[in-house]
């Protein structure tokens, strides 16, 4: 036996590490249900944090190495070890932010626990793979965790309704998915992303309708999860009936393995014909940002509003994705990073509003709330500023990075500048928060502050991420700068 | 202290003064503002030496800073100052203190978040003025709205929430198109040389067709007009000075405003010399309207704020006139206007405040014959009117006697319009002080009036200092800020004509094509 063929099992090992940890992780959580839980316990959340913190570990043992496995499906390269660590604190942020909130929600279940794992599993594996096939696999996985993680209220109707829609509309951007790829196998006569672009660049299809439909189909199936116009129906109903947890989740998650798979399908798939998506992605891009921002202006529901807001910033992402090139590229995968830390730290403050099983979540019930809780405050204020774009936070390097690589092509210059008054549009409903928070008097009962020192640490750490990468944007740029460099 | 990094202590220490503050328990108000205070006095002392340390005459940028921050795209944590920056920081600092001071008794409820966040704009306006690095310039500059807004909507009057929004959104919507403006020269840059930054010293090296110049001027102009404010960009500043706090309006007024003008120096002037030329006979007529126009609408202004909100708008518009002569004498009294405008008007909403707090009214028709009643504080009054009308001899005659000098030397009819302006100050100042002061006393309510306390006096005292030294004794104002914008004028002049022959450069792919065609057609 050679010296080598022993470390390549073990980095192969190391590899899939985060996908064997999740999975034993949620296997385990199944299995501890038929023990009969403490009065106080969380023992569920425990082995989350455990099974993720494992995760997390195992692809940064093997940080630096490059690999492909499974026959190519299945790529370890920077980028799938950003999206890991990126998916493993989204997935720490939003089990601390749970904790509490779903022990006073009494959807307190190891079920609970275990989607979230096989959720983030899903996301990994999308952004891992290199395949059409394993990009569908992990999708549906992550899907349809969150289908039911969506109506696991299952004594509230409007949970019900959401996951029913979200399922629904789900359902069919699979179907549009699967059909894609099948058209895309067809032209191309294969369904590996490395190929499928060698094959385009040395024998362009354009004429070909089945490229041209399978591509678009392709496309639609990833818009749908990343909420962008049209395909963004379904998210203020799913983003409001959601238990507020689940929301942050899926609002930082799904959104960001949606990008992940399109970034790679884009960059690998069909960079070689890439002048040719460019002008679609950009109106896409602009219906989307304008779409989100203006009704999110119209809302009064904190949950809905941020649904809206969401949309507005896959279409900021698809500006960055529009501008194509590794710069462009890199500047979208910064701004997931970015936007699930702000989105998620924004949604833990909504899960301790309320009492017992009710939320809160109205605008008019923060009023007076920044004076009365001054860390809350102080937190929603910069989540807020931070989605609005403003400076010191890391919404706003986002913004700087994703408008500095979109303006490098001058046809996208109308793109950009649409781009900055959306956000000084987003600015307005943004600021409503604050104006709620600080400039009004509560009308009636203040809203009861259920307080909980996971969900406070869930707070404090996207507040530092998100003070962080405002001020000191440079690692996380160079690391978004070599996830897209370093491609399989 | 040769070595010590002197300009980020000024910036930062405000700044964890107010994380202090803000920290405190809130049962004790007055140590909040006790603190507060001394960590402006502090600020104050130690910005000084600014005054004396700085050498007008030394080429280029003093006391700068220079770390890396952002290497990937070339940001660099860049600090300098000269003669118009250093003179406009001296001008926040002690606007800082005296506004701070003279709200001792007017912010009752949550004051020590009053007080963090007055210190965090002080951080702000510091860092603004000292930046020489775009990325840093622009966040500092955005940043400083979120204190502002919330002095505004917290502690402002009636309609308090609309003003804050509104200064808002305003601010930010000019200043994103900016934004773009900046990564635009960055992207060109780093076209030419291949190497990021966004080094404003950089950029004054930087040739720019003057296609391209016009779309980035008129980018920055907007932003940088709706700060001033200009006519017609001005409606933000009448609500956000009438619903903000005392302290609010007067760090408002002496300083944020300056920001605009300060910018026009700064950046838009020097960058893009051959679209201000394009462009600045147009400014220059906005500016006169806004001169005229401010002057007569704050003539019918039945409350006091107003009143001072468009003489701000009137005096601006001078400060505007005399950069657009773009010589000597109207950049100089550009920027003595912007001085003077900060003392003046600062001092204005101070002892608007004054009664405001006193009576919790601010119409003119609510006062009348005040000199009996409280002499002390009528003096003043009548001291900082005088000055904001230019009475010879006050702080305010310098600066406006330089920029219709410049305007005269540059195109006559302007300094006549503008000459018009100062008349029509005299105007509403003089029939506003006649009727709030003079005269019977017409409100029973008005007897009862306390003059001012010895907290108070030491409030204007400084003020009235200043107001009397610049306007007698201008010229070490003037020889500091003199060499700096002679070479802001030198650089602006020097780029304008090295890029009146300015030619895009040609891709060499492009020229060899270019060859082989016209080979081709031979």
């Amino acid at each position: 036996m050679t010296a080598g063929a022993p470390v390549l099992l073990r980095v192969d090992l190391w590899a899939l590490g985060p996908v064997i940890a999740l999975t034993l992780g949620a296997l385990v959580l199944l299995l501890l249900e038929l023990v009969p839980p403490r009065e106080r316990g969380n023992r569920g959340g425990i082995v989350s944090l455990l099974a993720l913190g494992a995760s997390a570990w195992a692809v940064l043992r093997v940080a630096h190495a490059k690999r492909s496995i499974f026959g190519g499906m299945f790529v370890h390269d920077p980028m799938t070890v950003f999206f890991t660590l990126l998916f493993c604190a989204i997935g720490i942020l939003s089990v601390l932010a749970s904790w509490d909130y779903v022990k006073r929600t009494r959807i307190n279940q190891a079920e609970y626990y275990a989607l979230l794992l096989s959720s983030v599993l899903g996301m990994i594996v999308m952004a891992a793979s290199n395949d059409l096939v394993t990009i569908f696999l992990g999708l549906e996985l992550m899907s349809l965790s969150l289908y039911v993680m969506v109506g696991f209220r299952r004594t509230r109707l409007d949970s019900n309704e959401a996951a029913l829609k979200y399922f629904l509309l789900g359902a069919f951007a699979s179907g549009f998915l699967l059909y894609g790829i099948a058209l895309l196998y067809g032209a191309t006569g294969t369904t590996q992303l490395g190929r499928m672009g060698a094959f385009l660049a040395y024998s362009p299809l354009l004429q070909n309708p089945l490229l041209l439909v399978g591509a678009l189909l392709v496309f639609s199936g990833f818009a749908f999860k990343v909420a962008a116009v049209p395909f963004h129906m379904w998210t203020p109903d799913a983003y409001e009936g959601a238990p507020t947890s689940v929301t942050g989740f899926m609002s930082a998650g799904a959104k960001a393995a949606g990008f992940a798979a399109l970034l790679r399908v884009g960059l690998r798939a069909l960079g070689p014909v890439q002048a040719d998506w460019t002008p679609l992605l950009a109106v896409i891009a602009f219906l989307t940002m304008t779409v989100g921002n203006l009704t999110a202006l119209l809302q009064n529901n904190l949950k809905r509003m941020l649904a809206y807001s969401s949309i507005a910033h896959a279409g900021y992402v698809l500006v960055a994705v529009a501008a194509g090139g590794p710069e462009g590229a890199a500047a979208a995968v910064f701004y997931l990073a970015v936007y699930s830390f702000m989105n998620l730290g924004a949604f833990t403050v909504l899960t301790m509003l309320g009492e017992g099983r009710d939320e809160r979540v109205l605008v008019s019930d923060l009023a007076g709330l920044g004076f009365r809780q001054p860390l809350l405050g102080i937190a929603m204020t910069v989540f807020m500023i931070s989605l609005g774009g403003i400076p010191p936070t890391a919404g706003f390097m986002g913004k700087i990075l994703v408008f500095g690589a979109a303006l490098q092509k001058p046809e996208l210059g109308w793109l950009v500048i649409a781009g900055v008054l959306n956000s000084v549009v987003s600015v307005f409903y943004y600021l409503r928060v604050t104006v709620a928070l600080y400039m009004r008097e509560p009308e009636g009962e203040p809203v009861h502050v259920s307080w909980g020192p996971a969900a406070a640490l869930a707070i404090l750490l996207a507040l530092a991420a998100t003070l962080y990468f405002g001020v000191q944007s440079h690692g996380l740029w160079q690391q978004a700068k070599d996830s897209i460099n370093g491609l399989l | 202290m040769a070595h010590a990094p002197w300009l980020s202590i000024l910036v930062f220490f405000p700044l964890a003064a107010a994380a202090v503050v803000a920290m405190m328990p809130t049962g004790s108000p007055r140590t909040a503002r006790l603190v507060a205070t001394g960590a402006a006095l502090i600020e104050l002392l130690v910005s000084l030496p600014l005054w004396w340390r700085l050498a007008p005459r030394a080429p280029g940028f003093q006391f700068e800073e220079s770390l890396n921050w952002i290497p990937a795209i070339g940001a660099r944590y860049h600090l300098g100052v000269d003669g118009v920056s250093a003179l406009l920081a001296l001008l926040t600092t002690i606007t800082t203190f005296v506004a701070l001071l003279g709200a001792w008794t007017a912010v009752e409820k949550r004051a020590r978040e009053f007080y963090a966040l007055v210190l965090a704009l002080e951080a702000g306006m510091l860092g603004t003025f000292f930046s020489l690095d775009l990325l840093l310039f622009y966040m500092f500059w955005e940043a400083m709205l979120i204190p502002m807004y919330l002095l505004i909507g917290v502690w402002g009057g009636q309609r308090r929430v609309y003003a804050a929004v509104k200064f808002f959104l305003y601010t930010m919507a000019g200043s994103v198109l900016m934004l773009v403006a900046i990564l635009s020269l960055w992207l060109t840059q780093r076209a030419a040389t291949g190497t990021p930054t966004f080094d404003l010293t950089v950029f004054y090296q930087m040739p720019l067709s003057p296609s391209h110049q016009f779309w980035l001027f008129l980018a920055f102009a907007v932003a940088f007009a709706i700060k001033v404010p200009m006519f017609p960009l001005h409606t933000w500043l009448p609500d956000a000075h009438v619903e903000a706090p005392t302290a609010g309006s007067v760090i408002l007024a002496a300083v944020l405003l300056k920001m605009g003008t300060y910018g026009f120096v700064r950046f838009a002037m020097p960058l893009f010399p051959n679209a201000l030329q394009v462009c600045g006979p147009w400014i220059a007529g906005i500016a006169l309207v806004g001169i005229v126009y401010g002057a007569l609408v704050a003539m019918v202004q039945p409350d006091l704020k107003k009143l001072v909100a468009y003489s701000s708008v009137s005096h601006m518009g001078f400060a505007m006139l005399g950069l657009m002569a773009l010589n000597a004498q109207g950049m100089a009294g550009s920027m003595m206007t912007m001085l003077n405008h900060g003392v003046s008007t600062g001092a204005l909403f101070l002892l608007v405040g004054v009664v405001y707090e006193r009576r919790h009214t601010r119409l003119i028709a609510d006062f009348g014959g005040l000199w009996k009643v409280v002499p002390v504080y009528s003096a003043i009054f009548l001291v900082v009117m005088l000055s904001s009308i230019g009475l010879p001899g006050t702080n305010g005659f310098v600066g406006e006697f330089l920029v219709i000098l410049g305007a005269f030397r540059h195109q006559i009819p302007w300094a006549v319009i503008a000459a018009t302006g100062v008349v029509l100050s005299a105007c509403y100042m003089l029939w506003m002080f006649q009727r709030v002061v003079f005269g019977p006393v017409t409100h029973d309510e008005n007897r009862g009036l306390t003059d001012l306390s010895l907290r108070e006096k030491l409030v204007f005292a400084p003020l009235l200092v200043l107001i009397f030294w610049m306007g007698v004794a201008p010229q070490p104002i003037l020889d500091r800020v003199q060499p700096a914008l002679d070479r802001t004028l030198a650089i602006t002049e020097t780029r304008a004509a090295q890029l009146e022959h300015f030619r895009e450069p040609v891709p060499a792919g492009a020229r060899l094509a270019a060859r082989a065609a016209g080979e081709g057609a031979r």
